[in-house]
């Protein structure tokens, strides 16, 4: 288990091994406003960072989810078919959104920290 | 039953009213129709068994049933409708006995052209005044909508590029504008750049002079734009576009600012699509039918859809059959008649000084309204307005009350709200379209609300705003679950579960 | 209000304009015209056209004469109807929102689909959105339109297409009927596009097609430009069509020289989101009360822009009511009852006009419309009879002139509109111009 690492975007990644957790920031669901509906890649898709690989949409808005790191998709998280609230109620934990096979570890380290990340929100806002 | 004593749902002429699936009987109907003097059957085995499940009507109940409806509804009809970049004016109804006529209503698309010479002498009239009023040579009369003339348009337009040899990529368009424009570009194989606006609202002109380039096949523009401004750097606009060797498209929607005052045309576009349903005053029906014809330019004028009148010593004639260089088909047969007929009547009632005087009147009473509210709301822009007036949602900040909320105040207090959070490129817009048809008196009422209503959210009453709307047939309605769990259509209640 | 605004005139409001496109001449068009004027001058172009109830008409092709009770056109004319924008504040459009859930219901009761959407303009552009959203949904690039598809909805859905790097195929024309569509599917193929029954009338059982199309990977598209016949015939969801595109003129709509006319969709429900248009859908409100609102707009241009499944905003909302109330008046026994009646009508028909000498019924089978094989070109046999103020039918070459070995074909339509001595006068007329 690490720590979170952020993408401008406002997504969140993980690392558990050579497995990178990917979902979006409460600040993003907080800017979404109720998530109506999450699209998700195929399992086996590969994806390289940066590009998009879900399609998150609440009642008026629809955003695209980038890869925050490049890799293999080995898992998606089924259980926000039929509830995509979670992603509201638990952004960083049950809300999240794919699991990549992590290709290039570097990827990661150029992510920001909570704390960049926490500096750039006060930026934005 | 009701906790407020009485026994049914209803309150006075708020009338509840269930689905027609909820009601009625098996077997009744309530059309009178000869019974078949035969059973045969030629349906090749193809003859449907089981039933469909509609329900059985009288016409009583129909009549009802519709009549409960619509007292659900806010109309024109009923009052001032200021939904900015929708121009929602009055309709007359002599247009609509007009396009009743059996010899309008009743005619088939396919009858022999000598037997719809009014027909198709309606269509090249209505084709002349929109060439005349627009200032170009040309129009294409089928497209059914604004999106489809658009659509039309853009696709003139890469069929003219191609035709040339001119394979290019991408459209340009300002941040400000309507959905559909992005959408038709990609619907034509074309990427969209977005241009953005000066601190005026206006496009930048800079800014577009940078994303100009050998692959841009088109600008697609709104003008007056939907801030409501009139682009006025729009002949600079122009001469580098056509510099860059691309075209001007035109989103017509607003025409109700310029009509009979300014011809696009004169302003180098070469193709704009009109929405009959809003500027000649095609009713709008609870969301269409619309009608968007296209005028076009010289150089464009060869690659306008089938079919288009033509008129000769023998008559009028409808050319179904091109030669290759158009676009083919855009729809079935020749164009929404009915939405011709309306708008034609429309044209002519007014006449060439009557439609100046709808884009003068449109143009002072948005600006009387803008004059009158800046002092409590925040406009988006200085300046004066063309027909439409916008402001943000800066006076709100504070009060915990947002533009949804104030519109849905709005409705408590008897109107239609404003159109809300559009543009995107202004923070929580509020955009107004009072149109021609209101008057001073009318517009002073609808002021001295909005007044009032921005005075009670300064002075701190937030939650009565959360509560709002409370006197429409419906308060707020839970989209979200809408959305989570779409129900769409009424089924069957389960017998199982019901048991 | 010049003061308020603070400008001397209403000119100064344009003064953004160039003064070089300001029309200040005044434009070479007539001046205002009063309402006598007006009507009296719309009139008169009325006057020059044959309404097709004033003579003997047996024109379809895509476009039918039907009765519409008189209480349709009186409910669509409440001004709260015909006079209401898109139902975007729903609170105060509940009346517009609730048909919509009500016309969606029936679309797909007829259909026997699991969702319709709010309408589309027509049955020929519903036919290209069909084709488009097939595409979206297998990621393949070939279309194949059968033969027996109405040549407009052919034309549209290749203009539709034209850049949008999609292989239509578009499979001759099917005067006979049972062209073999199912040898042309192949792995690449999005989808398969019938209409029942066909241009020319033949009517086909599609669920082997159906079966063929899902065994490639393939959506079947079933149209219906006269919807009355699903009042008759197995509906497309019970064949297994994946989407359901209809023409809604026929009922509660008039001819209307062509337009404005009402486009049908239906689909599964696990392609919902790919479907095109405006759905209207079921809700509570803050007090609990059932209500309905817009929804699943993240698929609609406003939102999704460039990425939308569609540029369509404005639909057939008021043709939409009209469907919707003519069907409520008509309910499970008038519909049935209608195709029933005009089933009647055509087979009485197709027995008078197949037996007069030299004339052939192509059509084993067909439900209010029929080709005939005349022994000359159909063009002139319908312009003869026009003089005589006969609307006999729909020469084929009027839509597919460049196809020499069509031209002596006739479509042929009855409904209930068209009485016994209608017959007579097209039998007769018939009989005398052939002989």
């Amino acid at each position: 288990m690490s720590d979170l690492r952020f993408t401008k975007d406002h997504e969140w990644v993980r690392l558990d091994g050579d497995v990178a957790v990917v979902g979006i920031t409460d600040y993003a669901q907080e800017q979404l406003g109720d998530v109506v509906f999450v699209e998700l890649p195929a399992v086996g898709k590969t994806v390289a960072q940066g590009e998009e690989t879900a399609v998150v949409e609440s009642v008026k808005a629809a955003s695209e989810v980038y890869a925050a790191v490049g890799g293999e998709v080995v898992e998606i998280n089924e259980s926000l078919g039929a509830e995509p609230g979670i992603v509201n109620s638990d952004p960083t934990g049950a809300g999240w959104f794919v699991k990549l096979k992590v290709t290039k570890r570097d990827e990661f380290d150029t992510l920001m920290d909570k704390a960049t990340y926490d500096a750039y929100l006060a930026e934005i806002s | 039953m009701s906790e407020r004593g009485i026994t049914t749902e209803h309150r006075a002429l708020m009338l509840e009213e269930p689905l027609i699936f909820e009601q009625g009987a098996e077997g009744r109907t309530g059309v009178d129709l000869p019974r078949p003097q035969t059973d045969d059957d030629r349906l090749g085995g193809v003859a449907r068994r089981g039933p469909i499940g509609l329900p059985g009507l009288s016409e009583p109940q129909v009549v009802r049933h519709f009549t409960r409806l619509s007292q659900k509804n806010y109309a024109i009809d009923m009052g001032l409708y200021p939904l900015g970049s929708c121009t929602m004016k009055h309709n007359p109804r002599l247009n609509e006995r007009l396009a009743r006529l059996p010899g309008l209503a009743d005619i088939h698309p396919l009858q022999p052209e000598s037997t719809v010479q009014g027909g198709l002498e309606l269509i090249d009239r209505l084709a002349h005044w929109l060439k005349t009023l627009t200032g170009m040579p040309a129009v294409a009369m089928s497209p059914a909508a604004g999106a489809h003339g658009e659509l039309c348009g853009l696709m003139t337009i890469r069929a003219a590029l191609e035709d040339r040899g001119d394979t290019r990529a991408r459209v340009l368009v300002p941040e400000s504008a309507h959905g559909t424009n992005p959408a038709t570009a990609t619907l034509c194989g074309y990427s969209v750049s977005a241009v953005p606006a000066n601190r005026n609202g206006r496009i930048d002109l800079a800014a577009l002079e940078t994303a100009l380039s050998a692959d841009v096949a088109a600008l697609m523009l709104t003008n007056p734009n939907t801030c409501g401004l009139f682009e006025d750097d729009i002949l600079a606009v122009a001469d580098a576009v056509h510099t860059a060797g691309a075209f001007v498209y035109v989103d017509g929607a607003n025409f109700n600012a310029l009509v009979g005052r300014v011809r696009p045309g004169d302003l180098g576009a070469d193709a704009m699509h009109i929405n009959l349903h809003k500027t000649f005053s095609t009713p709008h029906g609870g969301g269409g039918p619309g009608s968007g014809p296209v005028v076009l330019s010289e150089e464009l004028a060869p690659y306008a859809p089938l079919p288009w009148v033509v008129h000769d010593d023998a008559g009028f004639r409808l050319v179904e059959h091109g030669d290759g260089k158009e676009l083919g088909r855009m729809k079935a047969f020749h164009g929404q008649m009915g939405m011709f007929v309306r708008a034609l009547a429309y044209m002519m009632s007014h006449g060439a000084d009557g439609l100046r005087q709808v884009a003068d009147d449109a143009v002072l009473n948005a600006n009387y309204l803008l004059a009158r509210l800046s002092d409590v709301l925040t406009p988006a822009y200085p300046g004066s307005c063309m027909h439409e007036c916008l402001f943000d949602d800066e006076f709100l900040k504070g009060t915990g009350v947002t533009t949804l909320d104030f519109a849905k105040a709005l409705i408590d207090a008897g109107y239609h709200p404003m159109t809300m959070y559009f543009p995107l490129v202004v923070q929580g817009a509020l955009l107004m379209e009072p149109t021609e048809s209101e008057s001073k008196d009318s517009l002073d009422r609808f002021i001295e609300t909005t007044r009032a209503l921005a005075q009670r959210a300064r002075d701190g009453d937030a939650a009565w705003f959360h509560a709002c709307p409370q006197f429409a047939p419906r308060r707020r309605l839970d989209e979200t679950s809408a959305a989570r769990k779409p129900v769409l259509r009424w089924r069957p209640p389960d017998k199982d579960a019901a048991a | 209000m010049l003061r308020a605004i603070g400008v001397a005139d209403v000119d100064a409001l344009f003064s953004g304009a160039p003064i070089e496109a300001r029309q200040e001449a005044g434009l070479n068009l007539p001046p205002h015209a009063g309402e006598l004027a007006v009507e009296k001058k719309i009139s008169d172009l009325a006057a020059k056209n044959l309404s097709a109830g004033s003579v003997p008409s047996f024109l379809g092709a895509g476009a039918y004469r039907h009765h519409v009770p008189a209480s349709v056109d009186h409910l669509i004319q409440r001004g709260e109807f015909l006079t209401a924008y898109t139902p975007y504040q729903p609170e105060i459009a509940q009346g517009t929102l609730q048909a919509l859930f009500e016309f969606q219901t029936q679309v797909a009761m007829i259909s026997d689909m699991e969702v319709a959407n709010a309408s589309l303009y027509d049955g020929a552009t519903s036919c290209a959105e069909a084709v488009m959203m097939a595409r979206r949904i297998t990621r393949k690039q070939k279309a194949i339109l059968s033969g027996g598809l109405h040549p407009h909805y052919r034309e549209v859905t290749a203009t539709h297409a034209a850049y949008v790097d999609y292989n239509i195929v578009a499979n001759p024309p099917d005067a006979l009927g049972g062209e073999d569509l199912a040898s042309l599917v192949d792995e690449e193929t999005a989808c398969v596009v019938v209409q029942n029954p066909g241009f020319f009338g033949h009517l086909s059982d599609y669920a082997p097609l159906a079966a063929v199309c899902h065994g490639h990977g393939a959506l079947l598209i079933v149209v219906v430009n006269e919807v009355v016949s699903l009042g008759a015939v197995v509906a497309p969801g019970t064949m297994g069509a994946d989407i359901f595109v209809g023409e809604g003129q026929s009922i509660g709509n008039a001819l209307n020289f062509g337009g404005p006319y009402l486009g049908l969709f239906a689909t599964r429900e696990r392609f919902v989101r790919q479907m095109p248009g405006r759905l209207c859908g079921e809700t509570t409100d803050d007090d609990g009360r059932r209500g309905w609102v817009l929804t699943l707009s993240t698929r609609e241009q406003h939102i999704r822009r460039e990425k939308a499944t569609s540029n369509i905003c404005t639909n057939s909302g008021l043709c939409a009511l009209a469907f919707t109330i003519h069907m409520a008046l008509l309910g499970e026994a008038g519909f049935t009852g209608l195709a029933r009646l005009n089933h009647a009508n055509a087979i009485r028909l197709a027995d008078r006009l197949g037996q007069l000498n030299r004339v052939t019924l192509l059509n084993r089978s067909f439900f209010n419309e029929f080709t005939l094989q005349l022994p000359c070109r159909a063009d002139e046999v319908v312009a003869a009879l026009a003089e005589r103020r006969i609307l006999a039918g729909v020469p084929v070459s009027r839509l597919y002139p460049d196809q020499p070995e069509l031209a002596d074909l006739l479509l042929v339509a009855a409904t209930e509109m068209n009485s016994e001595s209608d017959m007579d006068s097209l039998q007769d007329g018939l009989d005398k111009i052939l002989r």
